[in-house]
Order: C-alpha cells, then sequence, then structure tokens
C-alpha cells in the first residue's frame, strides 16, 4: 500500500477540526492526499445492543444521544417506528409540535455546523454569531422539555406533554441587573409559541449577515468551490442522503418524497446545488435554514389556533394522568404495568426513515411481540458520508481534507452508535 | 397512493425474479423478499441494473442473529397462577435446539431505495449452516455496503467473501468475539485494569454479572391486537 516516497500523516483522533473522534490515517504525497482511511469507533457504545436490554420507551433518551447536535431529528424515527408496529397515530396537534421541533433542530444542526465549518477553515467571528442564535432555540428546548440538549420529549403516540404557555424568564442577581434582565426578557413576557415567532421573525435578517461575512468573501471561496466534488451519479452510489444529495443536484428530501406527520401540508422549497461542491453544500445549507424558518412559522400558525391533545390517550402505551392516579385504581395499575413491565409490540419489524439534518437516518426495528425490541439497527448518515471521505480528499491537500470533514457535517456520536 | 405504487412494483418483482425461488412478504407498506444466498448476487444486479426497478441506492445493510427470537424469561400465560419471581434470571439462557438450529440463526438485511422511482424494498438472506457465517459480498454492485459489510463482520462475524477489505470497524483494535451476536453478554468477557505491580493496563474476565433490570415478557393475548 505505501511505497517508499510516502509519508503516513495521522490526522486525529485528537484534532480540532476532526469533529470529534475521528483518527485518520492519510498516505500522502509532499502535501497532496494519495490515500485516506478513517479509523471510527472510538466513540463505540453499543447503543443498539443496549436497546435490546431495554423497554421500548427506556431508550428514546439514547436517541438524543446518537447525533448531540440535532436530538429530536433523532428520537423521531424511533418513535415512528414504534407506532407503525403498534399501529397507532398521534394526535395532529402532536405531528406539529414534532414538525415544529424538526425544523429547530435542523435550524440547530445547521448553525452549529456553519459555525464550525467557518472556524475550521478560518471565519472565527461566525462561530460567536451562530452560538447567539442557537441559544434562543436551545431555551425552547429547555421550556419545552427542561433539559437544553438530551430531550427525550417525543413519545411512541405523541410528545410527552403541551407547550407551555409561559417563557421562563431570567432573574436578577448579584451579576445580573434588573434593568438588563429587563432587556433579555424582552421577548419572555408570552407563551413559547411567542417565543419562537419571535425568533423567527428576526432570523431571516441573520442569516442576511451570515451570507455577507461568507457568501461572496474571497477567501470563503477559495477553500470551498471545487473542493470535494461530488457528481450526481456518484453520490447516489455512495449512498448520499440530505444536503450532500442535494448538493450534488438530485433533488432527494423525504419530507417531500414520502410524507411523514403533517410535512404534505406545509408549504416549503427543496434547495438543490449544481456543481457539487462544499460551497454549493454550503449554500444548500443555508437556504435549508431560510426554508426551516418559514415551516416553523406556518407551524406555529396553525398550533395557535387548534389546541387539543397531543398524546393518544390509551394508558396501555402512555402515562396515565398523575390527578387520574391519586383516585382511580386502574389508572394506578396502568401506571405500574407502563413503568414495571412497559407494553409489548406486536410481531414485525419495520425500517422508518426521516429527513434528519444531516440526511436520511432511518431505524429498523425487528420485535418478535416482547417489551424490548429484538434487534434495533440504527441508519445513520453521518456513517454513510464518512465512508466517501477517501474518494472525496483524493488528490487534495491536507487543508482541503479539513473543509471536506467539514462539508460532509459528521458527528461521531451517530457514526459510531 | 402507496398501495397503488407497490403493487405496480409486486408485478414488476414478479415479472423479473420468476426463475428464482424468493419468499415475498408484504407488511407495513414494505416489501421483504426472502431469498436465498446463491442467489443474492444475481439478484441484486438485477434489482439495481433493471431501468423499469432501478435501486440505485443501498440505504442500509444489517446483520441479525436469530438465536434467541421469541425467547423471554417470564411466561406469562401460566405464570398468573404461580406467581412471579424476582428479575434475577439468568438473561441469555439458551434451549439446545437453538444452538443446533444454525441455517436460520444469521441473517443479512438489505434496503434498497429506488431514487428515480421512489420505492423501497427489503432482502433477507440467511447465511446457511457454515461456521463462520458467510455471503457475497454486494461493494461491486452499491460502494455503499464497503462499510456496512465491515460494520456486519465486526459486530456479528459475517464474513463477506470477496470484500476488498475486510476488517474491523467499530470495535478496538484487539478486541476479540463479535458483541452483536445474541450469546454474548452485554457486560462483555473481559474488562481492563491497571497492574500495579506490572505497572500496565491489561485485560481479566469481567467480575460482574449480568441481570436483567426489567424481564423480557411475550404477550401474545388479545389486548395487543
Amino acid at each position: 500500500m505505501t511505497d517508499k516516497n510516502s509519508l503516513i500523516l495521522n490526522f486525529g483522533p485528537q484534532h480540532p477540526a476532526a469533529h470529534g473522534v475521528l483518527r485518520m490515517v492519510m498516505e500522502m504525497d509532499g502535501e497532496v492526499v494519495i490515500n485516506a482511511d478513517p479509523h471510527i469507533g472510538l466513540l463505540h457504545r453499543g447503543t443498539e445492543k443496549l436497546a435490546e436490554i431495554k423497554p421500548y420507551n427506556h431508550s428514546i433518551g439514547y436517541m438524543d444521544r446518537l447525533d448531540y447536535v440535532s436530538m429530536m431529528c433523532c428520537e423521531h424515527p424511533y418513535v415512528l417506528a414504534i407506532e407503525k408496529l403498534l399501529g397507532i397515530e398521534p394526535p395532529v396537534r402532536a405531528q406539529y409540535i414534532r414538525v415544529l421541533f424538526d425544523e429547530i433542530t435542523r435550524i440547530l444542526n445547521h448553525l452549529l455546523w456553519l459555525g464550525c465549518h467557518g472556524l475550521d477553515i478560518g471565519a472565527m467571528a461566525l462561530l460567536l454569531y451562530c452560538f447567539r442564535e442557537r441559544e434562543d432555540l436551545l431555551d425552547c428546548y429547555e421550556a419545552v422539555s427542561g433539559s437544553r440538549m438530551h430531550a427525550t420529549y417525543y413519545r411512541p403516540g405523541g410528545v410527552y406533554r403541551d407547550l407551555p404557555d409561559e417563557m421562563p424568564q431570567y432573574q436578577a442577581n448579584r451579576f445580573i441587573s434588573k434593568s438588563k434582565v429587563k432587556k433579555l426578557n424582552y421577548n419572555r413576557q408570552g407563551s413559547l409559541l411567542d417565543f419562537i415567532e419571535d425568533f423567527t421573525n428576526r432570523f431571516p435578517a441573520r442569516i442576511d449577515e451570515y451570507e455577507t461575512l461568507l457568501t461572496d468573501n474571497r477567501m470563503w471561496k477559495q477553500r470551498t468551490v471545487d473542493i470535494g466534488i461530488v457528481s450526481p451519479e456518484r453520490a447516489i452510489a455512495l449512498g448520499f442522503t440530505g444536503p450532500m444529495l442535494r448538493g450534488s443536484g438530485i433533488e432527494w428530501d423525504i419530507r417531500r418524497k414520502e410524507p411523514y406527520e403533517v410535512y404534505d401540508q406545509l408549504n416549503f422549497k427543496i434547495p438543490v446545488g449544481v456543481n457539487g461542491d462544499c460551497y454549493d453544500r454550503y449554500l444548500v445549507r443555508v437556504e435549508e435554514m431560510r426554508q426551516s424558518n418559514s415551516i416553523i412559522k406556518q407551524c406555529i400558525a396553525w398550533l395557535r389556533d387548534n389546541p387539543g391533545p397531543v398524546i393518544i390517550d390509551d394508558n396501555k402505551l402512555t402515562t396515565p394522568k398523575r390527578s387520574l392516579m391519586k383516585h382511580d385504581m386502574e389508572a394506578l395499575i396502568y401506571h405500574f404495568k407502563l413503568f414495571s413491565e412497559g407494553y409489548t409490540v406486536p410481531e414485525g419489524e419495520t425500517y422508518t426513515s426521516i429527513e434528519h439534518p444531516k440526511g436520511e437516518f432511518g431505524v429498523y426495528i425487528v420485535s418478535d411481540g416482547a417489551n424490548k425490541p429484538y434487534r434495533l439497527k440504527i441508519r445513520t448518515p453521518s456513517f454513510v458520508h464518512l465512508s466517501a471521505i477517501n474518494e472525496m480528499v483524493k488528490g487534495h491537500m491536507v487543508a482541503d481534507v479539513v473543509s471536506v470533514i467539514g462539508t460532509l457535517d459528521i458527528v461521531f456520536g451517530e457514526i459510531d452508535r | 397512493m402507496v398501495g397503488k405504487k407497490y403493487k405496480q412494483l409486486h408485478q414488476l418483482l414478479d415479472q423479473y425474479l420468476t426463475s428464482y425461488d424468493i419468499g415475498k412478504s408484504y407488511d407495513f407498506d414494505q416489501i421483504t423478499l426472502e431469498i436465498n444466498k446463491e442467489d443474492l448476487y444475481e439478484i441484486c444486479n438485477i434489482l439495481k441494473e433493471t431501468e423499469q426497478l432501478d435501486f440505485s441506492m443501498l440505504i442500509d445493510l444489517c446483520g441479525i442473529d436469530y438465536l434467541h427470537y421469541g425467547l423471554d424469561n417470564w411466561k406469562t400465560q401460566d405464570v398468573s397462577s404461580t406467581g412471579y419471581s424476582r428479575a434475577t434470571l439468568k438473561t441469555e439462557n439458551t434451549p439446545e435446539e437453538y444452538e443446533n438450529d444454525q441455517p436460520k440463526r444469521f441473517a443479512v438485511i438489505y434496503h434498497l431505495l429506488s431514487i428515480n422511482h421512489n420505492w423501497r424494498i427489503r432482502l433477507r438472506t440467511f447465511t446457511g449452516k457454515e461456521n463462520p457465517p458467510n455471503i457475497d459480498s454486494v461493494v461491486s454492485i452499491w460502494p455503499t455496503a464497503n462499510w456496512f459489510e465491515r460494520e456486519a463482520f465486526d459486530l456479528f462475524g459475517i464474513d463477506f467473501e470477496s470484500h476488498p477489505d475486510l476488517r474491523r470497524i467499530l470495535t478496538d483494535y484487539e478486541f476479540i468475539g463479535h458483541p452483536f451476536r445474541k450469546d454474548f453478554p452485554t457486560s462483555g468477557n473481559l474488562e481492563v485494569y491497571f497492574d500495579e505491580e506490572e505497572e500496565k493496563v491489561k485485560y481479566r474476565p469481567v467480575s460482574i454479572t449480568t441481570r436483567p433490570t426489567v424481564p423480557r415478557v411475550i404477550r401474545k393475548d388479545k389486548r395487543n391486537k
């Protein structure tokens, strides 16, 4: 494999541009990459094996930890697959809430991607701006689930609870004065929906800000244009999905082609690239943020007008109300059975996938009729995208490897599982 | 709408795969083909190259171990008269007949997608009697299969013949065993410790015993219908 003129270079596993624990053994000819062999698995936790020894609901929280920058989108296919096996459908309001949070998550993911990708190839300021907006969205996560990252908010049959009527507010203390707190709380006076709406009104201008920093920036273009080109044919052969496939000019989006939840009732456009290089994929992702913003607005409008249940009323599958348990023995029994044994899922198998911010995220569950999955396979987009890295970096300089890793938008939580 | 689309796919599959011995089932809007491992490569080639089928993308490939399929810790039907025990049973107690029933133990599952026709299909192939289990590689048909097959090899020990580079991928560099097999305990076989006298990191058999927190139960009563 190696000839005597080439040099073996270890990239990572501790490298700031490796986006986690990627060890890449690269064979170099001077500064040109001849061959790159990624070594993964340093973060392997055996999520799928662990899910086999737990009742179904216990693993929802594990799904958050797969792709820890787009948490709720990882829960989504898992609960969808269970719902499919159980033959239940969540109330429409729950479906809208899920779509709302999927799109919030998409923005969260793309903001982190944009910030880190920029940081990797020299645009320092962008990271700070992106994290400023992420902060607001993480507050939405916190308001609805109590947790800023690992929400565990979706449940088979709906979502855990309805959107809060009050947005949590900052409190004055010896570090923050009352006048400053008042400023910070200006958009937290109403409900969560008001807060998100305020965000969606501000956000398009913020995207414009990012674009003034990057889109026509000479240095940004030098680092991304014509780097890591993937032709449409190769993109399909390599199994690309999501923005990686759309960047190569193929209009494929599961939200449109195999609509789940209420995506068939929402208006959005699917951006596609032309050249299939890093720059096109950047443009695609930025436009996706704008589209997500518009989807969020549509969801807010619907959710304001349509109150209702957010989880199905079947106590064999969902928790009975706490107030009911105080005087109703049936409810107490259901509660006990649900938390000690869980629910059994009919025998069968299903593969369910959604349009995750990074690509197609699918869950394959085989059930033998027990209260735990017999086999759970998680199909993650990053795993497939990273496997193509050798082809993408061959012939490029070392510095371009960083651009390509950035454009792949990989997270090791879901590659190593 | 979906039903109509898949009706067409059913007909096309019948048309192109008549000469092969396949089992076909349909549930949750998904077609599953159960194929013999001898026919695997040819059928995959047909599925990809035929323009009317056009399964250009391999979405997922995974191994599965059917060793404990349908086994539970508690017999829910008759235990209600005798009372439940505490949930400290051994998890993996495999009956003899399962150990010997190798042909139906390991399977490889393929999920294919056609972007042009927007339809999906699932293939299942059992690896047969051989030990270690082996099967043809499909890397030359779909390059995506490369890492997926490495993963299935790593976790299940399935040997993919004519795979260009079959190495472990997810587990540690000198790992022993295939962790996703059902007879591999969740706690593992070896644990790492630091030997004070020799001043180096060494392995020894695990000192913890696996026991289930929640017993595995299968209910086939009418509540689940």
